[in-house]
C-alpha cells in the first residue's frame, strides 16, 4: 500500500519542530508500524537524510519503550497494544498517517518522536518499591495472599511505563501510572507496611513534576495497551485519603 | 499552588460539588412549589422563610462558600491541566471517554454566567429590596417572591436562555456526582455501577425538574 | 597460555558454596562507601547486583541502553523462573533441579556453579514476593506452579504470561530505592563502547551517549557487565532491537576470554518468519507446550496444500495428523527440551511436512486442551499470548492452531568467569547471559531469569566484595589518566573511520545478509563444510561493511546509525569466532548440532572423550587467529549419561 506519513521532525529538545510529509510506497500490509518506519528510515539514510528518531526496543509489546500519538490517539488505532504490536494492515491504502511524540510538560521532545520519560523513573524512586533489603526475607509462603488480590496486584503491575495514559489524557495526568504502582503494593501485604508513606511521596512527586489534574475522563484506560483499569485510580485516591485524614 | 496536593484538591472539588448538589435539590423543591397556586402563597412563604430564619440565613454563607471553594478550585485545577501540555497536539485526540467530562470546565462557565444573571435577578433584587411586596391576605407584608418569578418566565427569551442553561448543568451534573465518587476513592465493584446510573437520574431528574417551572409557566398559567 | 582457574571451593558439591561464603573476604561499612563500582546493564543481573551492591553500601554506578532500568530485555520473558522449593511436593529438590540443569546442559556446564545456582533458587522467590511481585497464588493463597520443558516436576513460578517482567520490576523498584538514597547513580542512554585498564586490572568504561553522542569515562574499582547475550548476530532473534553483543565483545577483546560461543539456543515456540522486511521475532511461552499438541500433516500432499492456503488444518483428520514430539519422545512428549523440540520441527520442515506459507513452520494445537479443561481455563493460562498472537498473525489460535517455528532466543556462551563471576581480567566480572557459566549447550526453560536473579542477588554482591576488599586503600581513579585518555582515543578512531568509509550499503542491509550467513551455517543444525563457508563468508562480508557502509548523519549528537553500525562491526567479529568455535567442537551437543555427530535415530551424539571441555577463546590481535584455551569439565556428582528423553 502507499501511505503519506505526516511526521513530527525536531532536531533537539530546545529546537523549534515541524511537520514534514513523506510520501512511502508498496507497504505490505503484514509489516508492523515501526517495521514501516524502518523502511522510510533506511530510504531517509540512501538519500543522505536524518532518519526519523523514535524509541522502541523490545517490539514485542512489553518493555514500554515505544511510543507514538498516530492520528489522535497513543499506540495507533487499535485497543490494548502498544505501537510496535501495531500492522500495517489496519490502515488502508492512500491513508495520510499523523504521528507526533508525546505531549505532556514532563515529558520533553528529545529529539523528533522521542521523549523523555525520565519522570515516571523519578515517581517510582520516589516511593514505588517495597523497602527490603536483598536477603534475610521470611519463605515465600510464609504469609498467604487471598487470590483475588494478588491476581489484582498483578493486572496493576502489569503496567509498561510507556506512558500512553499521559499521551492520552487531556490533562496530562500520570494518575493511572501512579495508582497502577500504589495499587500493586497496596494489595500486597509485603506492600501494606509503607503504604501511606508511599502513596503520599508518588503523589507529591507526580505533583512537583507537572502533570496535570485528574478528571476521571478515563481517556487513560482506554488507551493503556495493558488495560489498567481506573479502580486503580480509585484505589490510590482513597489509600491518600486514608493516609492523609490517619 | 502546592498548598494541596493535586489528590486533596479533587476531594476539595468533590465534596463541594457533592454539597451543592444537595443545594440543588433543596432549591428544586422550593421552586417546585410555585406551580402548587400560582406561587402566591406557599412559595411565598417557603421563600419568606428562607430568607428571613437565622439558621438558613447563617447557612447561606456556608452555601456561598461552597460554590466560591467549588470554582475557584475548578479554575486551579484547570489552568494547571492546561499547563501540564503547552504543546498541543496537531491530531485532536479521539480516544474513547466519557464525553462530558471533557467539557467539565466549559458547562462550568456556562453554569456560572447563568448563576450569576440569575442572582442578579433573583437574589440580588431581593437582597436590595426592589422587590414588590404582597399587600393583601395572610402574607401581606413579605416580598412577593413568586410573582418576580411568573412575570420572568412569561418571556420567551428569558425562558429560552433559562432552559439552555440547565441542559448544561444535566451535562455537568451527569459526570459530577459519579465522578466525585471516584475522586474520594468510593468504588466497589458492586456499587460503582449503581452510582454511575444514579448520577445520570439525578442529573435528568434535576434538569427536567428545574425545566418544569418555566415551561410551565410559559405556557399554562 | 591464560591461566584458567575456575576457583571451585573446596568441599563436598552441597557445602561449597557455604564454605566460601564462610572464609570469603568483607569490606566494613565504613570502607564500603570509598569503593566505586560500575554496573554495565540494568536486567535481571546487573539491576539486582546493582541494587544490592548499593544495599550494602557500595557507590554504584549504573548504566542502561535504554531510556530506564525498567525497560531492560529481561522483561519479555514470559513463562517462568524455576525454584526448588518443592511446594507442589512432587519430589523437587535442589539437586534434582541441579541435576536437570547439568543434564538440560548436555553435560557442558560447571558442576559447582549449577549447583549453587539450584541451592539461591528458593532464596530469590522469597526475596521476590518479599518485594512485591505478584506471582500466581493458589486459591488457598499460596504459591502456583507450573511445569516447564526438560524437568519432571512442577518448580516453575509465575506472574501470568510475564514473569520476567515483574521480576524485572521488582529488581528495578530495588534499584529505584537504591538511587533515591543516593547510593546508586543511574545513568540512561549510555552504551559502553570499551573497557579501561589500569595495570591489568578492569578500572573503567567508555560509553557513549546516545542523546548527546558525546563519549564519556567513568572509573570504578570494579566493573560488573551484565549486558545479556548476542542472538542478535543473527539479524532475527527474539532479543530486543538495541540487544548486542558489543560489551563483552570489548571485554574480549581487551584480554577476557569468550567461552563457547557457539553454543546459542533456539527457541522452539516462536511465530514463524513473514516477510524480509521483518525487524524482529516473537516468542511464544514455552508454556504453551504444556497444554498445546505440536503437530504437522502426515501426508505431505496435505502440507502442500495449506503452504498454498488450499487446505486449512482444522479439517485434517486425526489419523493425518503427526504428533512428531509424543511419537519420538513419549516420555516427556511436547516437553522435551528447547534444543530437542527445536531441531524436531527443522526436521519436519526440512522432510516438507511444514505449514504456512513458507512451510517453515509447525502447528501447536489447543483443540484437545480447550475439549479437556474448557475455554475459559485456556484463557486464564495462556490469554495474553493468544491476543498477542492474534495481533500479530491475524488468526485466532482459539479456534484454528497457532503456527510456530524456531527462532534465536538466548546464548549460552558468554564471557568466561571462574566460579566467583569474574573474568579473566581482575576486576571485571560478568553476570546474567553476558557470561558463559550454568547452562552448558542448552539452557532449560525458566532457568534464564533464575540465573539472572542469583547472579545478581545472591552470588555477586558475596563475590564481588570477596574481590574488593584488598582495594580498600586504593584511591578513586583519575579519568584523565593516559589510560582513559588512549582508550577514549582508540573509541574515537572507531568512530571515524566508520564515518570514513562514506560507502553505499546501510548497516541494516548488511546486518541482514549476516544474519542469513549465521542462521544457514550456525544456527540450528551445522556441518564442517557448512561452517567453513560461513568463516569466509563473514570476512567477505566484514570487508564489505568497513569499504562500503554507509553511515550518515554527524558525530555530534542522537545518531542511530552510527549506533548500529559500532555493534554490527562487533557482530561482524563475533560471528565469526561462533563458526569457528562450532567448527572445532566436533560433537554435537545441546544447543550444538553438528550434522556430522547424530545417531541413526537423529539425536545429538556427544563425545565426552574429546569435547568435554569448555573452549576459551583468547583474543591475540586483530590479524591473528584467537587462541582455544580449554577448561576440562569434571562430574563428581553427576553420572554423564547420554540424554535420553524418549523414557523417563
Amino acid at each position: 500500500m502507499d501511505l503519506k506519513l505526516k511526521i513530527w521532525r525536531q532536531a533537539a529538545q530546545d529546537a523549534p519542530g515541524k511537520f514534514v510529509m513523506y510520501p512511502i510506497q508498496n507497504i505490505s500490509s503484514e509489516a508492523s508500524f515501526l517495521e514501516m518506519l524502518d523502511i522510510l528510515n533506511e530510504q531517509l539514510v540512501a538519500k543522505g537524510e536524518d532518519p526519523v528518531a523514535f524509541d522502541h526496543d523490545c517490539r514485542e509489546g512489553i518493555c514500554g519503550m515505544c511510543s507514538l500519538f498516530i492520528n489522535g490517539k497513543p499506540h495507533g488505532p487499535d485497543a490494548a497494544i502498544t505501537t510496535c504490536q501495531l500492522h500495517m494492515r489496519r490502515f488502508n491504502d492512500g491513508d495520510t498517517i499523523v504521528i507526533e511524540p508525546w505531549r505532556a510538560k514532563p515529558f520533553p521532545v528529545i529529539k523528533d518522536l522521542m521523549v523523555d520519560r525520565t519522570a515516571f523513573d523519578e515517581i517510582i524512586q520516589a516511593g514505588g518499591f517495597v523497602s527490603v533489603n536483598t536477603g534475610g526475607v521470611p519463605d515465600a509462603n510464609a504469609i498467604p495472599i487471598k487470590k483475588r488480590n494478588a491476581d489484582l496486584a498483578m493486572d496493576a503491575a502489569s503496567c509498561i511505563g510507556c506512558g500512553a495514559c499521559v499521551a492520552a489524557c487531556k490533562n496530562a495526568s500520570a494518575m493511572l501510572f501512579v495508582s497502577a504502582k500504589v495499587s500493586q503494593f497496596a494489595l500486597l501485604p509485603q506492600g501494606k507496611v509503607e503504604a501511606k508513606e508511599r502513596v503520599q511521596k508518588m503523589v507529591a512527586k507526580m505533583d512537583d513534576l507537572g502533570f496535570g489534574n485528574c478528571t476521571n475522563t478515563y481517556a487513560c484506560e482506554a488507551e493503556c495497551p495493558k488495560e489498567i483499569s481506573v479502580t486503580n485510580i480509585a484505589r490510590m485516591n482513597r489509600e491518600f485519603l486514608c493516609a492523609k485524614v490517619s | 499552588m502546592k498548598l494541596y496536593s493535586s489528590l486533596t484538591k479533587k476531594y476539595i472539588m468533590s465534596l463541594a460539588g457533592l454539597f451543592l448538589l444537595t443545594f440543588l435539590l433543596v432549591h428544586l423543591t422550593i421552586n417546585l412549589l410555585i406551580l402548587v397556586d400560582d406561587g402566591r402563597s406557599l412559595f411565598n412563604t417557603v421563600a419568606h422563610f428562607m430568607g428571613t430564619n437565622v439558621f438558613i440565613q447563617t447557612f447561606q454563607w456556608v452555601l456561598f462558600g461552597g460554590f466560591a471553594i467549588h470554582i475557584l478550585f475548578g479554575f486551579i485545577l484547570q489552568i494547571a491541566n492546561w499547563m501540564a501540555r503547552p504543546k498541543r497536539y496537531d491530531k485532536k485526540a479521539i480516544s474513547e471517554t466519557s464525553f462530558f467530562s471533557k467539557f467539565m470546565i466549559h458547562t462550568g462557565i456556562i453554569i456560572l454566567v447563568f448563576l450569576g444573571i440569575h442572582l442578579a435577578d433573583f437574589f440580588v433584587k431581593k437582597i436590595g429590596g426592589t422587590v414588590p411586596e404582597i399587600h393583601s391576605g395572610d402574607l401581606a407584608g413579605i416580598e412577593d417572591m413568586g410573582i418576580l418569578v411568573l412575570e420572568k418566565f412569561k418571556m420567551g427569551g428569558y425562558v429560552l436562555f433559562y432552559v439552555l442553561s440547565l441542559l448544561f448543568l444535566g451535562f455537568h451534573l451527569d459526570h459530577a456526582f459519579q465522578s466525585s465518587f471516584q475522586s474520594l476513592g468510593l468504588n466497589h465493584d458492586k456499587y460503582t455501577p449503581f452510582i454511575k446510573s444514579l448520577s445520570r437520574i439525578l442529573a435528568i431528574v434535576i434538569t427536567l425538574g428545574y425545566i418544569t417551572i418555566p415551561v410551565c409557566i410559559y405556557f399554562f398559567k | 597460555m591464560t591461566n584458567l582457574d575456575s576457583k571451585i571451593p573446596e568441599g563436598p558439591l552441597a557445602q561449597k558454596w557455604t564454605n566460601y561464603k564462610a572464609k570469603q573476604n568483607l569490606v566494613n561499612p565504613a570502607n564500603k562507601r570509598k569503593i566505586d563500582v560500575i554496573v554495565v546493564g540494568t536486567g535481571l543481573a546487573g539491576g539486582a547486583a546493582a541494587a544490592s551492591l548499593g544495599e550494602l553500601g557500595f557507590n554504584v554506578k549504573v548504566f542502561c541502553i535504554q531510556d530506564s532500568p525498567r525497560r531492560a530485555h529481561s522483561i519479555a520473558a514470559q513463562g517462568g523462573i524455576n525454584a526448588a522449593k518443592n511446594y507442589p511436593n512432587d519430589g523437587d529438590s535442589i539437586y534434582r533441579l541441579f541435576y536437570d540443569t547439568v543434564k538440560g546442559g548436555d553435560y557442558r556446564a560447571r558442576e559447582a556453579n549449577v549447583y549453587r545456582l539450584a541451592e539461591v533458587s528458593n532464596e530469590i522467590i522469597d526475596q521476590c514476593v518479599a518485594q512485591g511481585v505478584p506471582f500466581a497464588r493458589e486459591y488457598g493463597g499460596l504459591l502456583d506452579n507450573r511445569s516447564f520443558g526438560g524437568a519432571l516436576v512442577s518448580r516453575t513460578f509465575y506472574a501470568r504470561g510475564q514473569t520476567g517482567q515483574q521480576l524485572l520490576l521488582g529488581a528495578y523498584s530495588s534499584l529505584s530505592k537504591e538511587i533515591s538514597k543516593g547510593s546508586v547513580k543511574l545513568y540512561t542512554r549510555r552504551e559502553m563502547l570499551d573497557l579501561v585498564k589500569v595495570d591489568g586490572r578492569a578500572r573503567g568504561i567508555i560509553v557513549r551517549n546516545l542523546v548527546t553522542g558525546e563519549l564519556e569515562r567513568h572509573a570504578a574499582h570494579a566493573v560488573l557487565i551484565a549486558t545479556g547475550g548476542y542472538g542478535n548476530v543473527f539479524f532475527l532473534s527474539t532479543n530486543a532491537m538495541t540487544s548486542n553483543g558489543s560489551a563483552a565483545w570489548r571485554a574480549f577483546k581487551r584480554g577476557a576470554l569468550f567461552a563457547d560461543p557457539s553454543f546459542v539456543q533456539i527457541h522452539p515456540t516462536c511465530i514463524p518468519v513473514h516477510g524480509d522486511y521483518q525487524s524482529k521475532l516473537t516468542l511464544m511461552s514455552e508454556s504453551l507446550r504444556n497444554d498445546g499438541r505440536i503437530w504437522v500433516p502426515k501426508k505431505k500432499e496435505d502440507a502442500e496444500k495449506i503452504q498454498k492456503g488450499e487446505l486449512k488444518p482444522t479439517v485434517i483428520a486425526e489419523e493425518d495428523r503427526d504428533y512428531y514430539l509424543e511419537r519420538r519422545y513419549p516420555a516427556f512428549g511436547n516437553l522435551v527440551p528447547r534444543d530437542v523440540a527445536s531441531r524436531a520441527a527443522k526436521e519436519r520442515c526440512d522432510a516438507g511436512h511444514g505449514v504456512g506459507s513458507t512451510g517453515l513452520a509447525v502447528y501447536l494445537d489447543f483443540k484437545d486442551a480447550i475439549k479437556r479443561l474448557g475455554k475459559n481455563v485456556i484463557e486464564a493460562r495462556y490469554g495474553n499470548l493468544f491476543q498477542m498472537y492474534e495481533k500479530i498473525v491475524d488468526e485466532n489460535p482459539y479456534e484454528t492452531p497457532m503456527m510456530i517455528y524456531p527462532a534465536i532466543h538466548y546464548t549460552m556462551g558468554g564471557v568466561w568467569v571462574d566460579y566467583e563471576l569474574q573474568s579473566t581480567i581482575p576486576g571485571l566480572f560478568v553476570g546474567g547471559e553476558a557470561n558463559f557459566s550454568d547452562h552448558g549447550a542448552n539452557r532449560l526453560g525458566a532457568s534464564a531469569l533464575m540465573q539472572g536473579l542469583s547472579d545478581g542477588y545472591f552470588v555477586l554482591p558475596y563475590t564481588m566484595q570477596n574481590n574488593l576488599a584488598d582495594q580498600i586503600n586504593v584511591p578513586r581513579f583519575d579519568t584523565n589518566s593516559p589510560e582513559f585518555e588512549k582508550t577514549e582515543k582508540e573509541v574515537q578512531e572507531r568512530i571515524d573511520k566508520l564515518f570514513a568509509v562514506k560507502g553505499k550499503k546501510t548497516v541494516d542491509s548488511i546486518h541482514r545478509r549476516l544474519g542469513l550467513i549465521m542462521w544457514d551455517h550456525v544456527g540450528m543444525s551445522r556441518n564442517a563444510e557448512g561452517l567453513k563457508k560461513a568463516i569466509k563468508e563473514i570476512k567477505e562480508l566484514r570487508k564489505e561493511f568497513w569499504t562500503d557502509v554507509k553511515v550518515p548523519g554527524e558525530k555530534t549528537g542522537m545518531n542511530v546509525e552510527l549506533e548500529k553500525a559500532l555493534r554490527l562491526a562487533d557482530f561482524l567479529e563475533l560471528g565469526e569466532l561462533m563458526a569457528m568455535d562450532a567448527l572445532d567442537r566436533n560433537e554435537s551437543c545441546g544447543g550444538h548440532f553438528r550434522e556430522e555427530y547424530q545417531t541413526e535415530e537423529g539425536e545429538a551424539m556427544r563425545d565426552d572423550k574429546n569435547f568435554m571441555f569448555v573452549s576459551a577463546w583468547e583474543y591475540q590481535g586483530d590479524d591473528k587467529e584467537p587462541k582455544l584455551n580449554k577448561e576440562p569439565l569434571v562430574y563428581e556428582n553427576i553420572e554423564v549419561k547420554q540424554r535420553n528423553y524418549k523414557t523417563a
